[in-house]
């Protein structure tokens, strides 16, 4: 008897009296002979928790202690510094253990931790509103993508080279399934080419995609392609994969964005493998009805009390079926209220600092690998990520410092090529958070220094 | 539950507070940023200034204004909402799994992907398939990219004009969203009195623009599709394929397969079958699974084995590509692995009959009391058609309403949208037999109460933190976010 | 249930008035009557096509959709933002607050559209059943 179902071997007796079964198995008379399993599936036996965390705790050591890596990777995911309130908060069962707040008068805590999230979404991306969350940043990209499409009612789309290569895979994806028409933008510098948009766009386009800081880590100027993107009446999609960019930078509302979509690990979600995550979107009003995925909107109940509730519910599959914005049901709730914690904690300074400090050192580290003559791959201005051109292949670079307990930063040569740069395994991506220290960075950098020294 | 606290974080800030205090950054300030000031935010962000303690307080005061299924019975029909083994959040919240960066060396990472390998495994087993992506972030992602394959296997056979997907009016509002994101027209048919496939609507729908027909069995009635195989045989006979959507696995685990009914591509849903929280709504995992002859067309990346050692699949060019960042929601992922470890063959079963059990011995109960469309055994929930003698004014919605003030979630309303009233009820196996004679006892009075004192459920709930709540007022001009002037 | 004599009407209940080349369409009576409380209203833009039986638009309830189907051929010359901005308008006066008006595609024919009296037929059977 597992420990997770009630019922004794004499509350099953009264049961099957009660429904007048004589057996647990007559209650799936309604399954053919044929179709009903014969023997036990092949799983194993029953493991109580003590022998399942030891298991456990052996399959874990096969990660060969990588949590402890000084992690200078980012692409994407983050290692931040994680206020220990957040897992007090979202670990409070009345959170976690709870469903989609379809009954508003039991679940005012998830919608009105959902206002706030959305409330705070919509501000740091500058939209007017904001959707509850969406799957990740990649998944709500490629949703931005069909909701220009529906929109506007064409079919071609631009996405800029330097938008997150995994964003690329998912939009298309999606759009082969859409019948949408992608296009690339190239790139000039490392960037969007603003100037080469102009002769790409068609009437045919329903948006133009771009994301800031870009894969490479480098600031793009969004504004600068708002204009011929709205000329031609296409919208404009910033991506946005690492939002505590946006303390500092500006937000995609101002410089003339219609959809900002995003990914928002970074605020107070562990690193977890890659998932699950936390997509977001907001836009500006006039597609407000457009959007996908779920909603709170403020109202008041019958008292006339404040109160909150799902609300344009009638853009969804429950209602109008295949006719919906999207297919979406569920958000990712958990790590929304994450990340209003989070938000709530650093509050706006917090934030600001946090942002700060990731610039400070991943400036920093790069002054200190210039010195010893590793240089950065493009000149242009950039957040806590850069690129470097490392003495020797990056793969292997990363295996030296992963035995000296350093998790190095994303090899780019497979990106390179597609953005329009000669393949080179010696390039890297590196990130330093708010979370890493002098002495790590310091360190990094006479690891590096002694493999050049060594291998020249 | 507690008084209503109406309070949002933003109105709890003042200029000077913060609720973490970040260490010191250590670097001697080298300069300024060679950001252009074009670049740079001119309007400070809308976030609250509080402290920690205050912080705290506010998401503790409201978390006690949720309803949550370690306070309750939930006994929502298609959601599922079986208890959450704590171990599972223990396990997920390990720093050597919690702590992994996705792009780590995989020689770092073999734990992780090890527990992938297995889950894919044991859920090829569990459903009869030939092998699952762990990609989808949630059922209906699963269903969208099962569809992506129903299309990529009619290409690959020069079949592509198959451009429909039948879907049975019973079906979950989901199938046919995905369907038409999938870019395919959606055909519903009716279904039969029994509320089962109508075979004689389903054979005149088929044909060879036809993709496939998308099915939930047990189906959102809680009846299983007793012709199953006979519906395997016409859909195939017409050159289609069978999706099963695997909201309602957790009736039949151990006990059948959908590979062997015919299936050829399935999701599953963690966060029902596998029992990790819904979180208040999300974040789920919807893997898919699919027969032999279609693995090539899985979502990339998958987990392979090669010897000892564990690794990223990337598939080939058939694949129908990514779906998502990285690997899938790998935390929720391990919880679901950890659950089947933890009940094994025997306990999953187990798990089954419970949950088929329960739902029965609710549905006999009370079936003289409220109106039961389709009277036969049913398998993990069922549903009633309203109050069987109807009280005059009083709707579905009341009754639901009315079970708040009786301590006890709302069943699903008004779904499936084939039964005009629907009172959908799923307790379960994770609920005991108090619990379940508990909300037999509340219904029973419900419906009593409901020609005696109709206005009980009319103004219900009535002890809840807030009343009923004007959906319509929220729909017709939208309040989507906070503004300062409204203090 | 107010009918008004004069107008042509669709059996998914839109009315259409003509004038010459160009015609008024809205929701019946009967229609805002079976909506209940209306949330929000979807119009098409201005030069917009659209043919006779096309989907133009959408009323929405709170948990329902239902969809607007032109009684003719043509395109919309006119939109009510009125209506947009305050959908209870519908509530108060259907046939007074025309949702679009659209310039006629083809010369006016009635064809399969309802005449009152037809249409008064239709709605009392779709009311008894």
């Amino acid at each position: 008897m597992s420990a997770y179902v009630p019922n004794t071997r004499s509350d099953r007796e009264h049961m099957l009296d009660v429904i007048g079964a004589a057996s647990l198995d007559e209650l799936y008379r309604d399954i053919p002979a044929g179709l009903r399993l014969k023997g036990d599936l092949t799983l194993g036996k029953p493991l109580s928790e003590a022998e399942l965390y030891r298991e456990l705790g052996a399959i874990a050591e096969k990660n060969t202690g990588a949590e402890r890596l000084v992690c200078f990777l980012g692409a994407g995911a983050y290692d931040r510094l994680i206020p220990s309130a957040i897992k007090y908060l979202t670990s409070r069962s009345e959170f976690y253990t709870a469903y989609t707040p379809y009954q508003p008068e039991i679940s005012q805590g998830t919608l009105q931790a959902i206002f706030e999230f959305q409330t705070m979404i919509a501000s740091l991306t500058g939209m007017d509103a904001a959707n509850a969350s969406m799957y990740d940043g990649a998944s709500a990209c490629a949703e931005a993508v069909l909701t220009a499409v529906r929109h506007t009612g064409r079919r071609a789309v631009l996405v800029s080279r330097a938008v997150h290569p995994e964003t690329r895979e998912v939009i298309e994806t999606y759009a082969r399934a859409g019948g949408i028409a992608l296009s690339d933008i190239p790139l000039k510098d490392g960037v969007t080419d603003a100037a080469a948009l102009s002769s790409l766009l068609s009437d045919d386009t329903a948006c133009v995609v771009a994301q800031s800081p870009n894969f490479f880590g480098l600031i793009e100027d969004i504004s600068a392609l708002e204009g011929p993107t709205h000329a031609r009446k296409a919208l404009l999609v910033a991506c946005v994969t690492d939002p505590l960019s946006l303390a500092v930078l500006e937000s995609p509302g101002r410089q003339g964005a219609d959809i900002a979509v995003g990914e928002g690990q970074s605020f107070g979600t562990a690193l977890n493998y890659g998932g699950p995550y936390l997509g977001f979107m907001a836009a500006k009003a006039p597609l407000m009805r457009k959007l996908p995925g779920r909603m709170v909107g403020q109202t008041l109940d019958l008292e006339g009390r404040r109160a909150f509730t799902l609300t344009l519910q009638t853009r969804e599959q429950h209602i109008r079926r295949e006719k919906a914005t999207s297919n979406i049901c569920s958000n990712q709730g958990l790590n929304a209220l994450t990340a209003a914690i989070y938000l709530s904690l650093l509050g706006g300074e917090g934030l600001r600092e946090a942002a700060e400090q990731s610039m400070k050192k991943a400036r920093y580290l790069q002054k200190r690998l210039e010195r010893i003559g590793i240089k950065p791959l493009f000149d242009g201005p950039f957040f806590d990520e850069f690129a470097v051109k490392l003495p020797a292949d990056a793969r292997e670079a990363n295996e030296m410092l992963l035995r000296n307990g350093i998790l190095g930063g994303y090899p780019l040569a497979d990106a390179l090529p597609g953005a329009g740069y000669p393949a080179d395994d010696r390039a890297a991506l590196f990130c330093v958070t708010e979370k890493r220290t002098k002495e790590e960075m310091d360190r990094l950098v006479s690891l590096l220094a002694e493999r050049k020294g060594a291998g020249k | 539950m507690s008084r209503h606290y109406d309070k949002l974080i933003f109105e709890l800030s003042s200029e000077g507070k913060t609720g973490y205090r970040l260490p010191a950054s250590g670097i001697e300030d080298e300069g300024p940023y060679g950001i252009p000031e074009k670049l740079l935010r001119t309007e400070a962000p809308l976030l609250p200034q509080v402290s920690e303690p205050e912080a705290v307080r506010h998401y503790t005061r409201l978390s006690r204004e949720n309803y949550g299924l370690d306070g309750g019975m939930y006994p929502l029909g298609s959601c599922t909402m079986k208890y959450n083994p704590k171990f599972n959040e223990d396990a997920a919240a390990m720093p050597a799994f919690s702590g992994l960066h996705p792009y780590l060396p995989e020689a770092a990472a073999q734990g992780a992907l090890r527990i992938m390998y297995e889950l894919d495994r044991m859920l090829s087993e569990i459903t009869g398939m030939a092998k699952f992506s762990l990609q989808p972030a949630a059922g209906a992602q699963g269903e969208l990219a099962g569809l992506m394959i129903f299309k990529a296997w009619h290409e690959s056979r020069g079949e592509g004009r198959r451009r429909r997907i039948i879907v049975p009016d019973s079906s979950h509002g989901t199938n046919p969203a995905s369907a038409a994101e999938a870019g395919f027209e959606v055909v519903q048919i009716a279904s039969a009195k029994d509320g089962t496939v109508d075979k004689a609507a389903l054979g005149a729908a088929l044909n060879e623009d036809v993709a496939g027909l998308m099915l939930t069995n047990p189906n959102t009635l809680g009846l299983f599709e007793r012709d199953i195989l006979r519906i395997a045989e016409m859909v195939h006979g017409a050159g289609g394929l069978l999706y099963y959507d695997g909201a309602n696995m957790n009736a039949i685990m151990g006990v059948a397969r959908p590979g062997d009914m015919g299936f050829d591509v399935i999701h599953l849903n963690m966060h029902k079958t596998f029992s990790t929280p819904h979180g208040g709504g999300g974040p789920g995992a919807g893997p898919l699974g699919v027969r032999e002859d279609l693995i090539r067309f899985l979502p990339r990346p998958t987990v392979a084995k090669r010897g000892d050692v564990y690794g990223l699949d990337f598939g080939g060019a058939e694949s129908i590509g990514r779906l998502k960042s990285f690997y899938g929601n790998f935390g929720v992922l391990l919880k679901a692995w950890c659950y089947i470890k933890m009940l094994g063959a025997e306990g999953l079963k187990e798990a089954s009959q419970n949950a088929v059990l329960n739902a029965n011995y609710i549905k006999e109960s009370l079936k003289g009391l409220y109106k039961l469309p389709y009277d036969r055994p049913c398998m993990h929930e069922f549903v009633f058609d309203g109050l069987a003698s109807g009280a005059p004014g009083v709707k579905t919605l009341d009754v639901a309403k009315r079970l708040i003030d009786l301590g006890f979630h709302p069943p699903t309303v008004y779904f499936p949208l084939i039964v005009e009233n629907a009172l959908m009820i799923e307790p379960t196996e994770t609920e005991s037999l108090a619990d379940l004679d508990a909300f037999i006892a509340a219904m029973e009075r419900i419906a009593r109460e409901a020609t005696a004192a109709p206005e009980l459920l009319k103004e219900a709930p009535q002890s809840a933190p807030v009343r009923r709540v004007d959906e319509l007022r929220a729909a017709k001009s939208p309040v989507l976010k906070w503004t300062e002037d409204e203090e | 249930m107010k009918i008004l004599d004069g107008l042509y009407y669709t059996r998914e209940h839109e009315w259409l008035k003509v004038e010459g080349e160009t015609a008024h369409i809205g929701i019946t009576d009967f229609a805002q009557h079976a909506l209940g409380d209306i949330a929000y209203v979807e119009l098409p833009e201005i030069g917009s096509e659209f043919a006779a039986g096309d989907v133009f638009g959408a009323i929405e309830s709170v948990k329902a959709v239902s969809e607007l189907f032109m009684p003719v051929s043509g395109t919309v010359t006119e939109r009510n933002d009125a209506v947009e901005e305050d959908p209870a308008l519908l509530k108060d006066d259907a046939f007074g607050n025309r949702l679009i008006t659209v310039s006629l595609k083809d010369p006016f024919a009635p064809g399969a559209l309802l005449d009152a009296a037809a249409y008064r037929e239709l709605t009392e059977k779709e009311s008894g059943e």
